[in-house]
């Protein structure tokens, strides 16, 4: 018998003291409750404002903005006139200037291949992902070399800036995941000499640093070449990256395969699949979904480490601001190029972390512990 | 991406002709030496050495690829042949000379280990800096040079070093040391980001000789002999008056050796295995090479490096070039 067949009706609710509702709520229970808390939340206060405001000011208030050289800059703070003037040097590098059309091409490209990932209800998202894996490196790497389709020729030694960053990130992880995944089923392969290939190239590969096995794509491998053969310094540092990055991807990977049960495998079996469709279409798209902030994590890892190529002479987007710090006609810039790149990092990564939290969320099929 | 070419062929100078460019190793940033410009062209003197190579050889400043190189790939890609001349402020000296398989070609700027002081020290010699603290960049043979000297000169210091140009320049700045030293050409453009580029100086002592040079693979004379005496064509041009601007003039001098060096007379290009007017085409386009000084790190650049050591021979300054006949 409900309360309302009964003729008895119970008062509403009262709305909860506005004390501890709303914002105010929020900060008496989190900022102030204690004593203690109180101490640590002024302190905190004091601190943030005395590191945050003059960076602020730095950043914002007293910099200057617009301008031509160094003479604009007399406000004290930071001189954004700088990098406002070597923008160009930082995202294109060399790349002459009347060319610059084939780099914003692949920049817009590369957003209207990303941006319907990111929305749930678009269409046809497969096949888009599926050009973004096959034919936009091809798309990139005609457009960017040039010399066919009567695109003038430019050299790998004028590429550099952001635009080389985001060359080797790219070609990193679109090679990396696949041989990586590959390397993962045969290192748990039932058959001995593939393990035996497997193992052997994983660890040696992670064995050594990065560092050391661009030193060895620069320096050493054009000696160890037979006459004539002259590899491009660019694609010796992809491969190397690539060798790098899939032994990480793999063992990545095979924890994901570890992870799933048993079952799983006897069940593609006793659907009659072979190896490669119960590993492509039963224990892989499993796997993968499992390790996805791995991926990600290695993902992030590689974007960030593609700066090392600059002790090897590729101008990337760090080496290029280096470079343009020394220029003599700017006083100390140093800080403000500095401070550009990592906010150019900082967004890339965010956004790969960001980008990595929605496709689990929508790949979630119920599986994980919460 | 990947391209057949001649390793190390033994003709270097038909093999830039025939593929109509010359592939030069710089450095990646050094000011006044080969940096990016605000134009994203490369710049400096190493940079300008190169495009009056390509103008001697092929009649065109443009026609020059550069390769940015590191200090520990520069002598491997001489090597294997990825560039044709090394222009990167490399430093001549016996080991390099003889065990690397490389011939230098000649100096193009004298530079050498200096001291920066702040003038409120009121020091006016190295002698004086007894006990002082030096700032310097770790891991390069400045901190050996600097115990050498110190050793001969019986001071004793102490030295701080920081990881990059950046920190050491900061740690002058914020008094952490007395003295700055690193190569004289690196302590004028360290003044120029000092926010008081007036209140340091640098001592006018060198504690260790640092001669730069163009730098080639050994076993090509002929190349050997085009690069060592383009050098001394822009050197015998200052010599002989000879400027980027009253060049065509200097066409129908009277002086015999100008004749000789702007290939009016003659066959000098010929002997190079050249066009007669090799050293026109560079000194036009480039300038001689108290042009190419003064435009990147002298007079009219930011570094105001002043010529010293870098003068003509008959000016107080050692620049010599053996004569054009």
């Amino acid at each position: 018998m409900s309360a309302t067949e009964n003729g008895w009706q119970p008062a509403p609710d009262l709305p909860p003291p506005s004390s501890s509702v709303g914002i105010i709520g929020w900060i008496r229970q989190n900022l102030f409750s204690s004593p203690l808390n109180i101490f640590l939340t002024v302190v905190g206060l004091y601190i943030i404002y005395k590191a945050g405001v003059p960076i602020l000011d730095w950043v914002f208030w007293s910099a200057d903005f617009s301008g031509e050289d160094q003479s604009a800059c007399t406000s004290g703070g930071a001189c954004w006139v700088f990098v406002g003037q070597r923008l160009s040097f930082f995202i294109y590098g060399f790349y002459p200037e009347s060319e610059y059309w084939r780099i914003n091409v692949l920049f817009v490209l590369l957003a209207v291949l990303i941006i319907p990932q990111m929305i749930p209800a678009f269409p046809h998202k497969k096949w888009l992902g599926w050009f973004f894996l096959v034919g936009f490196p091809i798309v990139s790497y005609v457009l960017l070399l040039g010399g066919s389709f009567s695109l003038p020729h430019v050299e790998t030694e004028k590429w550099g800036g952001l635009m080389l960053t985001l060359v080797i990130s790219f070609v990193g992880i679109v090679f990396a995941l696949p041989l990586g995944t590959l390397l993962a089923l045969g290192r748990r392969s039932d058959m001995p000499v593939i393990r035996a290939i497997c193992v052997g190239f994983i660890e040696l590969w992670r064995g050594v640093p990065l560092i050391s096995v661009l030193f060895m794509a620069s320096v050493m491998l054009p000696l160890f070449l037979s006459e004539g053969a002259h590899f491009n310094k660019l694609l010796r540092a992809l491969i190397g990256i690539v060798m790098f990055q899939s032994a990480y991807m793999a063992e990545v990977v095979r924890g994901g395969l570890q992870a799933i049960p048993k079952g799983q495998y006897e069940a593609a079996a006793a659907l009659g699949l072979g190896y490669w469709r119960s590993m492509g279409l039963v224990i892989l798209p499993q796997a993968l979904k499992l390790v996805i902030p791995g991926i990600v994590n290695t993902f992030i890892a590689l974007f960030k480490d593609t700066t090392l190529v600059l002790i090897i002479g590729l101008l990337d987007i760090l080496a290029s601001v280096q470079a343009a710090i020394t220029d003599p006609a700017w006083s100390a810039v140093a800080a403000e190029g500095y401070v550009f790149t990592a906010v150019a990092f900082w967004i890339f990564c965010f956004g790969m972390s960001r980008y990595s939290q929605g496709l689990e969320r929508r790949l979630d099929t119920g599986h994980k512990k919460r | 991406m990947i391209s057949a070419r001649a390793r190390a062929s033994s003709d270097t100078l038909a093999l830039i002709k025939s593929k109509g460019f010359l592939s030069c190793g710089v450095n990646t940033g050094l000011p006044g030496f080969s940096a990016p410009d605000t134009n994203n062209n490369w710049t400096g003197m190493d940079v300008d050495f190169c495009r009056a190579l390509a103008a001697a050889v092929l009649g065109d400043t443009t026609r020059v690829k550069y390769k940015p190189l590191t200090a520990k790939e520069r002598f491997t890609a001489l090597q294997s042949g990825e560039i044709d001349i090394l222009s990167r402020n490399t430093t001549w000296t016996q080991i390099r000379d003889t065990s690397l398989g490389l011939n230098f070609a000649g100096v193009n700027y004298y530079d050498g280990q200096g001291f920066m002081v702040k003038k409120s020290l009121r020091v006016k010699s190295a002698k004086e800096l007894d006990g002082a603290v030096f700032c310097m960049q770790a891991g390069t043979t400045t901190e050996l040079n600097l115990a050498d000297y110190a050793r001969l000169n019986k001071f004793t210091y102490k030295s701080i070093t920081f990881e990059t140009n950046e920190q050491v320049r900061e740690g002058f700045e914020t008094g952490r040391c007395d003295v700055l030293t690193t190569d004289q050409s690196g302590l004028y453009s360290h003044i120029t980001k000092l926010s008081d580029p007036d209140s340091a100086m640098v001592l006018p002592e060198m504690m260790s000789k640092e001669p730069l040079g163009p730098v080639v693979r050994q076993g090509d004379d002929a190349w050997f002999n085009v690069v060592r005496w383009t050098l001394h064509a822009l050197i015998n041009a200052e010599e002989l008056g000879v400027t980027s601007e009253n060049i065509e003039q200097m066409k129908s001098s009277s002086n015999p050796a100008i004749s000789r060096l702007l290939g009016t007379t003659g066959d000098m290009g010929a002997k190079l295995g050249l066009d007669n007017s090799w050293a026109f085409h560079a000194i036009k386009q480039v300038g001689n090479y108290g042009e190419i000084f003064e435009r990147n790190v002298g007079r009219l650049s930011p570094l105001k490096i002043r010529r010293g050591l870098n003068a003509l021979w008959n000016r107080g300054g050692i620049m010599f070039a053996p004569p054009i006949r």
